[in-house]
């Protein structure tokens, strides 16, 4: 999608029972803009959400496999997976393509809520099939501007306002000091009730 | 004239029926009784031993109870050599799922790999079908403690109390009367000894001739297998006042025929 893989941004904050979720839009190919308006995610179940960036095809093709085998995970057991148990699974899939002669190059943030106990989850997963739970996340450069940002504004327990807030600290960091311009998100919350998109 | 339809697992007869299968159950119908009840907090399983040698070294091995996962245990009746490739099926895709999911596997959907397993040898490669039925006891976070019986069709269903083996249908008549939704695993467990001491000729009840195991959860929350020792069982059937200690069961076992039986 963009010609440097850190260039498309990820977010997630974990809220109160929810799990706030951003994407940028742009699609990018060398110096081109593509496309604006992409939504960089897919649903792995009704209450997880699964964004994902890195090179072109592999993205899509990964997450829409992914996606095809939970939904039947939840149709032949009648109940969906646990936003732990996709993440492993997930990242069981990334590791034993890891080892392929052309692995695939993506990287994740999976964002759900635990239906049984109403707790929100974030996943951060990377090509190199890493997998850790976090309070907050970011994927490509704008982690490096951004987890600091997080790191003095989060708390536990925020309330979705709050959590709104912090995103768009983050956003306005990109748009002040990092170099590409990533003007449109796509913001997203993820709570027991499903996954809908909201504007902050 | 049926026989023509026997030989062959992958062929119906006639009548519609699969002889072979129906042959795996006759021999399971000689096993050992086993019964299983499920109790608000937990999962009892108690199974009669067939093999009853003086000479038989019975210290390591267990014949009718076993482990499957940390949290899901089985009882068995029929050809314990097949129980021993089955079982060790069930613990390979238990531990397969943990592989992937990072969870352990629900219950039924490991008694559901068993059975797809034991369908398949009833309808291709022309194999003799798996001569066990299994009795499985498991707990996970969807439907707690839960009780499942599967037979060599690859048939299974869920149960609150349930027997197989020799007498299983006296012993399910009485399960059937004494059985109460809100038993806890200690009337559970006295109930069994109770409908075990019924069917099975009470001079040979003594704990050398049991297999006894419960399922229950910690006080943190996790769950808990426990194969009794014989010190433990003789304790129990003390409880319940059908104690016989184990020498007094010999004279009815050791008529001359040897008593280790293929079909457990």
């Amino acid at each position: 999608m963009a010609l440097l893989p850190g260039m498309q941004a990820l977010f997630g904050i974990v809220g109160k029972d929810f799990v706030l979720t951003a994407s940028d839009t742009t699609m990018a190919r060398s110096i081109v803009v593509m496309k604006q308006g992409e939504d960089k995610s897919r649903d792995l179940t009704p209450t997880t959400q699964m964004l994902y960036s890195g090179e072109a095809g592999d993205t899509v093709q990964f997450a829409e496999y992914v996606q095809r085998n939970c939904r039947l995970y939840g149709i032949q057991n009648g109940v969906s997976l646990s936003p732990r148990a996709a993440a492993s699974y997930v990242r069981r899939e990334l590791a034993t393509s890891l080892r392929t002669r052309n692995p695939y190059h993506v990287s994740l943030l999976i964002a759900g809520v635990d239906t049984k106990t109403n707790t929100p989850e974030l996943y951060w997963l990377d090509h190199m099939a890493s997998s850790v739970k976090m309070n907050f996340a970011a994927q490509g450069h704008a982690a490096y501007f951004c987890m600091s940002t997080m790191d003095r504004y989060w708390v536990p327990d925020l309330n979705i306002e709050q959590a709104k807030s912090l995103m768009r600290k983050c956003i306005e960091e990109l748009r002040v000091r990092y170099i590409a311009s990533l003007t449109k998100f796509t913001v997203k919350i993820v709570d027991k009730d499903g996954i809908r998109e909201i504007s902050l | 004239m049926a026989r023509r339809y026997d030989s062959r697992t992958t062929i119906f007869s006639p009548e519609g029926r699969l002889y072979q299968v129906e042959y795996a159950m006759e021999a399971i119908s000689h096993a050992g009784t086993t019964l299983g009840i499920l109790a608000t907090d937990g999962v009892v399983l108690v199974a009669e031993k067939k093999s009853s040698s003086k000479l038989l070294e019975q210290l390591a091995s267990s014949e009718k109870i076993y482990q499957l996962t940390d949290h899901a245990c089985c009882a068995v009746a029929g050809y314990t050599s097949d129980a021993n490739t089955l079982v060790g099926h069930s613990r390979l895709e238990a531990q397969k799922y943990l592989y992937t999911y990072g969870e352990n596997i629900p219950v039924e959907q490991l008694v559901q790999k068993l059975c797809d397993l034991k369908q398949g040898y009833t309808q291709y490669g022309g194999l003799r079908p798996f001569g066990v039925s299994f009795l499985y006891a498991g707990h996970d976070d969807d439907h707690g403690f839960q009780l499942y019986h599967s037979d060599p069709s690859g048939n299974y269903s869920g149960w609150k109390a349930t027997c197989i083996g020799a007498s299983a249908s006296n012993a399910q008549g009485i399960l059937k009367q004494d059985y109460t939704e809100d038993m806890d695993l200690k009337q559970a467990k006295s109930l069994a000894i109770k409908v075990l001491n019924k069917i099975m000729d009470t001079t040979t009840l003594g704990s050398d001739k049991l297999e006894f195991a419960t399922l229950h959860l910690s006080s943190s929350g996790k769950v808990v297998y426990k194969l009794y020792k014989p010190e433990e069982i003789e304790a129990l059937l003390k409880e319940e006042g059908v104690n016989n200690p184990a020498g007094t069961a010999a004279p009815t076992a050791a008529t001359g025929a040897p008593t280790t039986n293929t079909v457990v």
